[in-house]
């Protein structure tokens, strides 16, 4: 069974879009996460 | 109470995850190839789901700007941001598979008929809401300005579900499977566990995003707090 290169493409889209969305939603976070604990302990504050 | 919404946020990523690999097994092994098409309309599965969450992300949009102007609350501002974000990635999602299945069944991969139109100008239209975002001052009132603009935005999703029954359209009609396509009952099947996988998916995503968005207002709370004590 030979499939097709739009097919496979298509399905690769979807899962390169998806990994990319989870991905760049992971970094913000982490960058975030990252700045709050830093800022929270200059402040003095628990976190 | 935040290891609780640790789990939720965990159950809800691994249903998502083996929710997807079901649909994706369904979609090669148990979906039948369709005679007229061939291999190549087993895009149709997660091009549908995918316009179905974008759709379904900009209907919370417009839902939560309602509850915006009605509460004024900023939880009803982060959903509507955080679903704005998600249903513009799953809509240019599916205009680039939907380009895809078009090229070998109509011979181009872009033509302006009404619903691939009417696409085009939603994805531009929301694009816009994060233009607006940026460009308003003041939290309350970039909150109200996207409010409403989420509101008005929503009218392209049911002028884009109708675009096929009002106009002259080549594109497939979803719940017919459209003329020269023989729609199964496995078909419907596959299709309907793709809509559930991408439903948990997107349940999963705007929870992420969410946390994201408030881990941005600490962090803008922590920065006032500093700078009215450097003064």
């Amino acid at each position: 069974m030979s499939i097709p290169i739009y097919l496979v493409a298509a399905y690769a889209v979807f899962w390169a879009v998806t990994f990319v969305l989870v991905f760049s939603i992971w970094v913000r976070q982490r960058r975030l996460q990252q700045e709050i604990a830093n800022l929270a302990a200059r402040l003095g504050e628990p976190k | 109470m935040g290891e609780k919404r640790d789990v939720l946020g965990l159950v809800l990523t691994l249903s998502s995850a083996v929710a997807l690999m079901v649909a994706l097994g369904m979609v090669f092994l148990y979906a039948p190839r369709e005679a007229t098409m061939g291999d190549v309309q087993r895009i149709f599965y997660f091009h549908v789901a995918s316009a179905w969450v974008g759709f379904f992300a900009f209907f919370v949009t417009f839902l939560a700007g309602i509850g915006y102007l009605a509460r004024g609350e900023r939880r009803w501002d982060i959903l509507a941001l955080s679903s704005v974000e998600i249903g513009l990635t799953f809509i240019a999602m599916t205009v680039v598979t939907g380009s895809l299945w078009a090229r070998p069944v109509w011979g181009t991969y872009w033509t302006w008929e009404p619903r691939l139109t009417i696409s085009a100008v939603q994805l531009l239209i929301y694009v816009a809401y994060g233009m607006l975002r940026a460009s308003v001052e003041g939290p309350e009132r970039k909150a109200r300005f996207a409010a409403v603009y989420g509101i008005v935005a929503f009218v392209t999703v049911p002028l884009s579900w109708f675009a096929i029954r009002w106009w002259r359209t080549i594109h497939p009609d979803v719940m017919t499977g459209g003329e020269g396509m023989a729609f199964t009952s496995r078909m419907g099947h596959t299709l309907l566990v793709s809509l559930v996988a991408f439903t948990l998916l997107y349940a999963t995503l705007l929870r992420q995003r969410i946390k994201l968005e408030r881990a941005a207002d600490v962090l803008t709370r922590l920065r006032l707090r500093a700078q009215s004590i450097a003064k």
